[in-house]
């Protein structure tokens, strides 16, 4: 239990100073712990690589065995070496997002992990998101918007949204901003990937285009 | 003449594409998504110097890493490579890591050359040469019209400034590349392109077979912005490393080649004078101005790349005009054809200057334009925004806005030509009521499907739903690469003309004689096994040429940090007959974003040191993202009796001058200079001292240069390829 927090008129500096001092050496010590913890488990494992090694996956509740190099990235899995081209390559470096998939639920760059750590986790790729074939709510508010023009950022887009609606059902505009600040779209398509976010959470927004007849 | 009919069921509906679902779903198949039966990874080795004498490359260790089925050298014997990046050879394995391993194994030998990045340094006389039998600057090229001299002597205000607009990168999300499969004499190849035919006549010729033997196919793609037309480098080698292994291999270029290799906006550099008379009447302007479209700038030594001319004096008619321009070789990639080449370069000059000769005269810069166009649409487009944006109600003079952040507003016009050309096609009418058109043309983005399918719901009457829309194949009949605003304007009318012709025949076949709409499956019905199949193609009368458009922006400018923030963009377009709104408008908010990055983030970098590229990548090569977007009005002038007009290209070009306009107007201090980062605003207001990366005097002798060169008779906005 937190202690009762107690005016700081109760607690002189010297006090304070001290709780600190201590507090932060218990912190150090906990920490090099765990670093020999880590690093015994580290001694304890196989050296893997750098040949193929395999590697199993859950994508899409579908397990997948592989047998790979360790240094082959997730994305690299997903598009050259399954089906899964949903996830792009665009940037491979962490700055784009238009890789973006779900890792436990998580919305994670996939070009930024080794397969090799993903294995246990729950992997969802854009493939997975629908049931029987059918668009999501936030899908079809994208097509229904426009939410994108030549579509090779997209699928990235609608993973982060979705996973902003899955733990937000009710964001605001600036919500909708921050959850896909990790996302670049080249064509311009933000106005309405905003407004389709919005929409699939039933938020009202307003046009700002009209159309005036000539002469 | 075809006429658009004048009742319109399903044309100018906000129709959502019909491809959506396969964009939201990641089930759309890009050119890099393929993956045919034993496909090989392909990457490419580059230069790793700017200019080098490549003696010779030994491909034999590359060939035994482990999963390496190929490599290939760009060419045999020695060649002059002559920017960072540059192609050298190209492996392919079973594996990405395989050709990462096999790259690294490849040894060049080369004998480094001097080089020069900075087109300020390269157009001195003594600077290295980009081409050793050339001069890098190119031949000057120069438009006079009536006698300048004089007038200035006549004008009761004139104004002088220098502007210079930075290289921007097209940056299309994916990446150039293909996948391509080279069997018996025969190929395919799945390119992510703007042009499938120019693709096709390309690797035919590379390949040395019959067009029509090759087969391009193009579902989906992911961005071109003008810089995807022909196979390209990279395309050749493709093929020649699937010639080499009997099996498909798939090219696709990393972010870091995407930066150096494949295009740009090129720079330029402008020294405008402008007068007026009294009342705002333009008068005269005088022009020197050079830019460098890479290592293939300049005039006689342009080999293939974009021009670095701009129209000018713009949009403006003025009676007696001076401009002379010159085109300035550096050791840099090639720039090409990018989203209204030469346009945002020539209006962020003219529009800039018009502004510094509107608050000299202490004319409204509304007002000034309006009295200056002689595009009678865009002076009316001008009118519907000054009321939209609420103009006057925001207008104030230069600098007087209160508090360290200012608010400041701006406006600017654009012109594009655009216009339709030949396509044809053809429509399958079933006897199950189901109707399908091919057309060879091919998807940017912009919905060109889409705008297939609306228009033969609109001929046959019948929904969406019954129509399949085949594009972006070969074996279809032909339509031109998608470039310069034409797609639209060319598919649209010839599917019109096809659909037409097929409607026909179904009446006379089956005796029904309307069998539009409600009819129309019954009139099917009777056709029993016979489809009908007919031929179409562009026509006259349905498309035209010629967009006007404005924009207004708003901005707020944070004078302790330099920060910019764009508030709102107002925009005015015309573009005759709106063929889907929705696809229309989303292409409209796209120019303005790009438009963004060009006024405030994008550059590319060069490290005149090293030769280098400092920004090969989207950390350091800054695009707008989601926390960089105004609130966007979009206002569509629909005049549905001239035809269909492309949109995609003039709704880029006005924006960075409404900004750089608008942020003049907020600090009382003009940034001349494009991108507007915050180190030029704070430069501008003396809140930090000059930086010694712009020199002045260099530029003044550059200019000088210019001004000296000789030149012949001609405009160089005609030498930028649309």
């Amino acid at each position: 239990m937190p202690p009762e927090p107690s005016s700081s008129s109760s607690v002189s500096r010297r006090d304070f100073f001290k709780g600190l001092g201590v507090s932060a050496v218990t912190v150090a010590a906990q920490r090099a712990d765990a670093v020999a913890q880590e690093l015994q488990k580290f001694n304890n494992e196989k050296v893997q690589g750098p040949g193929p090694v395999p590697i199993e996956l859950q994508i899409n509740g579908e397990k997948h065995t592989l047998n790979l190099e360790p240094r082959v990235t997730l994305l690299d899995v997903l598009r050259n070496h399954l089906p899964l081209t949903g996830a792009k390559e665009v940037c491979d470096r962490g700055t784009c997002g238009a890789c973006t998939v779900w890792l436990d639920g998580e919305p994670i760059y996939a070009c930024m992990i080794l397969a090799i750590d993903a294995q246990g986790r729950k992997i969802t790729t854009v493939e997975g998101l629908g049931r029987d074939g059918r668009l999501t709510k936030l899908q079809e508010a994208f097509v229904a918007c426009d939410g994108l023009q030549c579509g090779y950022c997209t699928p990235g887009f609608v993973m982060s949204l979705s996973a902003l609606l899955e733990r937000n059902p009710r964001p605001t505009e600036a919500d909708v901003r921050k959850a896909c600040s990790g996302n670049l779209c080249r064509c311009g398509s933000y106005p309405r990937i905003f407004e389709a976010a919005l929409q699939a959470a039933g938020v009202k927004t307003t046009s700002k285009t009209e159309v005036i007849r000539h002469g | 003449m075809a006429e658009w009919p004048k009742k319109t069921e399903y044309l100018g509906t906000r129709t959502p594409r019909v491809d959506g679902a396969q964009k939201v779903t990641g089930a759309a198949k890009y050119s890099s998504d393929v993956q045919p039966e034993g496909w090989l990874y392909a990457m490419i080795l580059r230069s790793k110097w700017p200019s080098a004498i490549i003696r010779s490359i030994n491909l034999e260790k590359a060939k035994a890493v482990p999963g390496i089925k190929a490599a290939v050298a760009v060419k045999d014997g020695e060649r002059h490579v002559r920017f960072y990046g540059e192609e050298l050879a190209a492996v392919a394995g079973v594996s990405k890591q395989a050709c990462l391993d096999a790259l690294r194994l490849i040894e060049v030998d080369a004998t480094p050359q001097p080089f020069v990045v900075d087109p300020l340094e390269a157009i001195k006389p003594d600077a290295p040469r980009v081409f050793s039998d050339l001069p890098n600057l190119g031949e000057a090229k120069i438009k006079e019209e009536g006698d300048v001299d004089a007038a200035f002597s006549k004008c009761d205000v004139i104004v002088e400034g220098e502007f210079s607009t930075q290289v921007q990168l097209h940056q299309a999300l994916e990446t150039h590349g293909n996948t391509i499969w080279v069997k018996d004499d025969s190929c395919t190849a799945w390119a992510s392109t703007q042009g499938i035919f120019s693709v096709r006549d390309g690797l035919a010729g590379n390949l040395n077979i019959p067009q029509h033997q090759v087969r391009v196919i193009t579902d989906f793609m992911g961005g071109g912005f003008g810089a995807k037309f022909g196979p390209g480098v990279e395309g050749s080698l493709a093929a020649k490393l699937s010639r080499e292994t009997g099996l498909p291999v798939k090219l696709m270029l990393t972010r870091f080649e995407e930066s150096l290799a494949v295009g740009n906006r090129p720079s330029s550099y402008q020294k405008i004078r402008l007068g007026a008379d009294r009342e705002g009447r333009l008068l005269a302007y005088d022009l020197d101005a050079f830019g460098s479209a890479g290592f293939a700038s300049g005039g006689r030594t342009a080999g293939g790349g974009g021009g670095a001319g701009f129209p000018a004096p713009y949009i403006y008619r003025i009676p007696n005009v001076r401009a002379k321009h010159a085109g300035v070789a550096i050791n840099a990639g090639s720039a090409r054809a990018f989203r209204a080449p030469g346009h945002p370069q020539g209006s962020f000059g003219m529009e800039s200057i018009l502004d510094e000769i509107a608050v000299k005269l202490g004319m409204d810069p509304v007002e000034i334009r309006i009295k200056n166009d002689p595009f009678e649409i865009r002076r009316k487009e001008y009118e519907i925004g000054r009321e939209k944006f609420g103009w006057a109600q925001k207008y104030r003079k230069p600098g007087t806005s209160p508090g360290p952040i200012k608010t400041g507003v701006g406006v600017a016009g654009a012109t594009w030509g655009g216009g339709g050309k030949g396509t044809k096609a053809q429509a399958t009418i079933n006897p199950d009521g189901t109707v399908e058109i091919r057309c060879g043309t091919q998807d940017l983005g912009t919905g060109a499907r889409t705008v297939v399918a609306l228009v033969a719901a609109e001929v046959f009457g019948i929904p969406l739903d019954r129509i399949s829309a085949k594009i972006g194949d070969t074996d279809f009949p032909p339509s031109g690469g998608s470039g310069g605003s034409t797609t639209t304007a060319s598919v649209a009318p010839a599917i019109y003309d096809v659909c037409s012709r097929a409607l026909w025949e179904l009446q006379t076949q089956s005796g029904v004689a309307d069998a539009r709409g409600a009819g129309f499956a019954a009139a099917c019905r009777k056709l029993g096994m016979q489809p009908i199949v007919a031929q179409g193609e562009w026509v006259e009368g349905l498309s035209s040429s010629g967009a006007g458009g404005v924009q207004f922006a708003e901005v707020e400018v944070d004078t302790e940090t330099g920060f910019v923030k764009v508030k709102k963009i107002l925009v005015v377009q015309d573009c005759g007959l709106v063929v889907d709104r929705l696809t229309a408008e989303s292409q409209v908010n796209g120019g303005v974003i790009m438009g963004l990055g060009y006024a405030l983030y994008e550059e590319r970098v060069m490290d005149s040191q090293t030769g280098l590229c400092l920004n090969p990548n989207f950390e350091t090569y800054k695009l707008p993202g989601a926390a960089d977007i105004p609130d966007i009005e979009i206002v569509l002038l629909d005049m549905p009796e001239r035809g269909v007009i492309g949109i995609g290209e003039p709704v880029v070009i006005p924006t960075a001058s409404a900004v750089a306009n608008a942020v003049a107007n907020a600090i009382g201090v003009r940034v001349r200079s494009l991108p507007i980062t915050p180190d030029k605003v704070l430069e501008a207001l003396d809140r930090i001292p000059e930086r010694t990366a712009a020199v002045p005097e260099e530029l003044e002798q550059s200019f000088a240069t210019v001004e000296a060169a000789p030149a012949v008779e001609g405009d160089f906005a005609e030498d930028v390829p649309a």
